[in-house]
């Protein structure tokens, strides 16, 4: 039994940092690795093994034990403030009136928009966007930068919200800041250990970045402001869910099914390249 | 400036855009470069909304395509991660400038 003590659990631990160093230097070598690659990936294995050895940091949950009610409580408030959203939000009124409308066409029950509220809320909506936008390019650590993306994915949602599309912000938070994000994150603590830790482009680079961006972002305001859209007088009223359900399923429906299919290939491939080699 | 036009979120729409392409173009990191990926699908999505909003009467269009832009932007996401994954196997790296192999 390796674990009867602590010096055998140190020999059995150490007996196998040994040989995943050795069969890592095999490994690469038999990759065509050079023997300076190898020996820097060896030196982040080890270092890896060695973090692995420390006791884990956990009296953080033991200290605080509300803290831990409070992590299983999130997102059972985030589900009951997502479906009040979606029930009670601008734009939801006209479920009722599609439904009994019986055609593919939300019905006209309410106008949101205009006012000085909506207004203050699009500026502040829309404030928070842009500012952690820029906080995305300009963060040099990549959590840091997942973090800024965070913020920017929830401001997006409830720029949706705002233009009346409740379905989608729910859509969105759920994806997009519940999947997609958590996704990216986990591929960032499954790659952030290595040899190689310095990602800082050269300024010359930034330089040319920031003038191509800077000016396709020009162009495009511009653009904008130079053109006159039609129809722009009328105001639409929201969309319900169902309006959208029923289009989904009847205009939309091969692009629905082909969707489908494209999702379960992708589940499998995401598999497949993430097996682990025998 | 009290009333909100299309205009507005357009340009909303344009600087996030043109961040998100500022982060693809200056990130080494592969996840980096991700999350650029990320931004400019978003600011497509304030796009096609503000449009169906403002003036797509009563289609619905703008919304569904935004809806298929999501799918799709996860699906890219799970992939581009394996992908990720599998280049830090090989290269033990996730710098994109190391990822050279294929260079003839």
């Amino acid at each position: 039994m390796p674990y009867a003590n602590d010096v055998n659990n140190d020999l059995f631990l150490n007996r196998m940092i040994f040989n995943a160093m050795a069969n890592s230097t095999h490994r690469t070598r038999a990759e065509g690795l050079g023997l300076r690659d190898a020996a820097l990936i060896r030196c982040a294995q080890t270092f890896d093994h060695s973090r692995r050895l420390k006791p884990a940091a956990q009296g953080r949950a033991k200290i605080f034990p509300a803290l831990d009610c409070l992590r299983w409580l999130n997102p059972v408030v985030g589900l009951v403030c997502l479906a009040v959203l979606v029930v009670w939000g601008p734009g939801a009124s006209s479920v009722a009136a599609a439904d009994t409308l019986a055609s593919d066409v939300a019905g006209v029950t309410q106008a949101v928009p205009g006012g000085v509220l909506e207004a203050l809320l699009f500026y502040l909506v829309a404030g928070t966007t842009v500012i952690s936008s820029l906080g995305v390019c300009i963060a040099k650590n990549i959590v840091r930068m997942a973090v800024w993306l965070f913020v920017a994915l929830g401001s997006v949602a409830l720029l949706y919200l705002l233009l009346a599309a409740n379905f989608l912000g729910a859509i969105q938070l759920l994806v997009y800041s519940g999947g997609t994000l958590v996704l990216l994150i986990f591929g960032i603590m499954l790659t952030s250990k290595s040899p190689w830790v310095r990602f800082e482009p050269h300024r010359l680079e930034l330089l040319g970045a920031a003038v191509i961006c800077g000016a396709l972002l020009v162009g495009l305001c511009a653009a904008l402001t130079g053109t006159t859209w039609h129809g722009m007088e009328e105001v639409m009223p929201g969309t319900s869910v169902a309006a959208l359900g029923r289009r989904l399923l009847t205009v939309y429906l091969v692009p629905f099914e082909v969707a489908g299919v494209l999702l379960m290939i992708v589940m499998v491939g995401a598999a497949h390249l993430a097996r682990q080699e025998k | 400036m009290a009333t909100i036009s299309l205009n507005h979120y357009l340009i909303v729409g344009a600087v996030l855009f043109c961040t998100g392409l500022f982060t693809m173009m200056t990130k080494r990191n592969a996840i980096g470069i991700l999350i650029g990926v990320e931004l400019v699908l978003n600011s497509v999505n304030v796009n096609l909304i503000a449009f169906d909003r403002y003036l797509g009467p009563n289609r619905m269009d703008g919304q569904l395509m935004a809806l298929f832009v999501i799918v799709l932007a996860a699906a890219e996401a799970a992939l581009a991660v394996g992908i990720c994954i599998n280049l830090y196997k090989n290269v033990a790296t996730v710098d994109v400038d190391r990822a050279t192999s294929l260079r003839g």
